[in-house]
């Protein structure tokens, strides 16, 4: 029912309002009506009682794999949104790079009216910045965006060629889009398996420079530079990069960028001996750029959190390491993973919140991430300090490729609600 | 009566890589190995050690010397060998490893002796199987028996390990006979140098306990051991080093940059050499200085010690 739902004796916390305090939250007709000490109750509104828990604007998940169209084996837009209601995910956005790619107005209708009819979280889509994912002709960007693409890129592929780039960043700002980049030059990483460094070559595994990083963010602060298109730079992972980005901003240049929690939770040592469950893309990195990582998010230079979600089947991980696909799942660990950053005493709550909520709404132009009176009731209730143990074997992800397997978290959402619908609520 | 020592000489089931074995298990397995030269030198090499056992030879990649060399050891123990070649070709790399694993599981064989592109492939195939594996080269990892066999060359003649300095020539960055002796040797407290065009070391090399040089003359100075590693072709064309030519010239083994190391110093090469491109003809064939030919020697006696320190933990049961 998205009638009238009354959540009372809550900590309310809200970013966008340097919110954290006691009180009420009501919410009416899909949209945030009233917050205050103590809201007065009346027939016909539903009443939930916090008991002190945590409510916060619903996570906004800037960057997810979806395999629906194509390798729904793998994930479905239905799998992957219980799998989001359950972590507290409220909005996903999804990466183009399904099978056939979304690069045209039809697809990204395809995607808005399953997101309407299984009535989960919402689902929203990225579109290509080029046609098929290619890298070399412009998608009708413009089209795109009036048909409800959120934004343009070739999702885990970097636009490589620099005019290709120039020119996609040019048209974009004509409409004024954004543009995401996955921020690796291929040419530097061709080959590699993971980060180069004294773990790879023990490995005798083919490394990857956190140089391939820093170049292609380098070259594209320059075109936007040249162009002043918006761009965002997803899943940032090196202490160089994360530096570039912190001084184009000083300069005042357009530009946000998130990172992944595996960048933040975890660093190289993690493969251990060929566990191909830690091989992601960009590969996750020396201790020190993972410390680079929590200072960028404390200091703000990265912007947003995203859980970079990307679901594969056993067949692609159970190789040899050269072999195997590259991604974690994360759309049920992206809060819990996130918390830690407080509860290690890195950043503070409003902070990560802030990461998850408010600046992914700011950067895409999405509503919500707030919990303003009149913003779609997309909210969370969540136990910000519950300890327990990650078991891949209870995502209700179809793909349970994560290296967190008993891994010790503290916080979970306990219930989520969608335009004022509850769409999750854990048993306890 | 069963002799338990080597099972607590060397407690494995595998034998995956260097790494992580101490110098008693190594000093173990080179005294084993120094038995089977006497005995292979013999005119009845036979033994019954593995009667009845089967090995299997699982080569995901092209090779002539090890494979036969693995076989040998096999059959000179009395074991019964089969060597299967799986193309690469035909199917993406990899994609069938778990498969043939399970598959060769059901055929109950003792020992797989396995050689694979991939690095890693070797243990992640050791992980679904129930029989001993022997790692015959996986990738740029690990080539332990490779290894082994190099130390047995050098103690014979040296009659030590302790206290050598030892150059490591050529493609480090791609070799996983580079990283199998740099353990070793480190383990059994040599002095390890790699000498390389820096584009043929990998990242970090240092931190493996290796003292690096880029310039034969100096790298080779003063050192008891001289061991050069195959360049592979495809990589000779200006991709890591601009010819052939001007490999030689600077990192090639001949007569005037072997002066420079100890006049007794030893030439080694694991094989197949490429003649003219990283050692010099002559240097190559001088008996008193190559122990090229004694490694191959060397390499049956190696493996017949590995496959008995592993039968020692072969299951002895039925199966079910």
């Amino acid at each position: 029912m998205s009638g009238r739902l009354l959540l009372r004796r809550a900590r309310l916390l809200d970013p966008a309002q340097k919110l954290d305090t006691r009180g009420d939250l009501l919410i009416e007709d899909g949209r945030i009506a009233a917050l205050g000490p103590e809201l007065a109750s009346a027939p016909g509104i539903e009443l939930i009682d916090c008991n002190g828990a945590c409510v916060a604007p619903g996570i906004i998940d800037m960057r997810v794999q979806l395999r629906d169209p194509g390798a729904e084996h793998q994930e479905s837009m239905e799998s992957a949104g219980q799998a989001a209601a359950a972590g507290g995910v409220t909005t996903m956005v999804a990466l183009p790079n399904t099978e056939p790619p979304i690069d045209e107005v039809a697809l990204v209708e395809f995607v808005a009216r399953r997101s309407r009819d299984l009535r989960l979280v919402n689902i929203r889509t990225y579109a290509a910045a080029t046609k098929g994912l290619r890298g070399h002709e412009l998608s009708e960007m413009g089209l795109l965006a009036a048909a409800g693409a959120v934004a343009f890129t070739d999702a885990d592929r970097a636009i490589a060629d620099a005019l290709v780039m120039r020119r996609a960043l040019s048209y974009a700002r004509t409409f004024d889009l954004l543009l995401i980049q996955h921020p690796e030059e291929p040419s530097l990483a061709a080959g590699g398996a993971m980060n180069e460094g004294e773990v790879a070559t023990r490995l005798g595994l083919p490394g990857i420079s956190p140089a391939a990083e820093t170049i292609m963010v380098e070259r594209d602060l320059r075109l936007v530079e040249l162009t002043g298109a918006r761009l965002h730079i997803a899943h940032v992972s090196t202490a160089a990069a994360i530096d570039a980005i912190r001084q184009a901003k000083r300069r005042g240049l357009p530009v946000t960028c998130d990172t992944a929690p595996h960048y933040f939770a975890l660093n190289e040592n993690e493969i251990g001996e060929y566990r191909t469950f830690a091989k992601v893309s960009p590969p996750l990195r020396h201790e020190d750029d993972r410390k680079s990582v929590v200072a960028g998010l404390a200091d703000g230079t990265i912007d947003a959190i995203a859980s970079d979600h990307s679901p594969h089947d056993q067949d692609s991980k159970r190789l040899p390491f050269t072999s195997a696909a590259s991604g974690i799942v994360g759309l049920e660990t992206l809060l819990p993973l996130s918390l830690a950053l407080y509860h290690n005493g890195d950043v503070e709550l409003l902070g990560v919140l802030r990461a998850l909520t408010q600046r992914p709404a700011e950067i895409l132009r999405l509503p919500g991430g707030r919990l303003t009176v009149g913003s779609p009731a997309d909210v969370i209730i969540f136990d910000l300090d519950r300890p327990w143990r990650i078991d891949s074997d209870r995502y209700r992800s179809k793909s349970k490729n994560a290296p967190y397997d008993g891994r010790p978290v503290q916080g979970m959402a306990v219930r989520t609600i969608v335009g004022g619908r509850t769409v999750f609520i854990r048993e306890s | 009566m069963t002799d338990l020592s080597p099972l607590i000489a060397f407690p494995h089931r595998h034998l995956l890589g260097i790494e992580g074995l101490s110098a008693g298990e190594i000093t173990f397995l080179l005294d084993r190995s120094e038995s089977y030269v006497e005995k292979n030198r013999q005119v009845d090499k036979k033994q019954s050690l593995l009667r009845g056992r089967t090995i299997i030879n699982l080569f995901f990649e092209n090779s002539t010397r090890t494979r036969t060399s693995f076989e040998l050891a096999g059959k000179r123990l009395g074991g019964d060998v089969i060597n299967m070649s799986v193309a690469t070709s035909s199917v993406k790399k990899g994609e069938t490893l778990i498969d043939t694993a399970m598959t060769l599981t059901a055929m109950h064989p003792d020992v797989l002796v396995v050689r694979h592109p991939e690095s890693g492939a070797v243990q992640l195939l050791a992980q679904k199987v129930d029989c001993a594996v022997i790692n015959a080269g996986d990738g740029s990892h690990e080539h332990p028996t490779q290894a082994l066999l190099d130390a047995l060359a050098i103690r014979r003649r040296k009659g030590r390990l302790q206290g050598l300095t030892v150059a490591i020539c050529g493609d480090i960055l791609h070799s996983r006979v580079a990283r199998s002796n740099i353990a070793l040797l480190n383990a059994m407290g040599a002095y390890v140098r790699v000498v390389a065009p820096r584009t043929l070391l990998p990242a970090a090399i240092e931190r493996l306990g290796v003292e690096v040089f880029h310039d034969m003359r100096r790298g080779l100075a003063d050192v008891d051991i001289v061991m050069m590693l195959r360049l592979q072709t495809e990589r000779m064309q200006g991709s890591f080093v601009p010819s052939v030519r001007e490999y030689f010239h600077f990192f090639g083994l001949d007569y005037a940059k072997l002066k420079l190391a100890k006049p007794d110093a030893l030439i080694m090469h694991p094989g197949p050499m490429n003649r003219g491109i990283e050692i010099d003809t002559a240097v190559a064939d001088d008996i008193d200085r190559s122990l090229i030919r004694e490694q191959v020697e060397m390499g049956v006696a190696v493996r017949m010690a590995c496959l008995e320190a592993l039968s020692r933990e072969l299951s002895n049961q039925a199966p079910s």
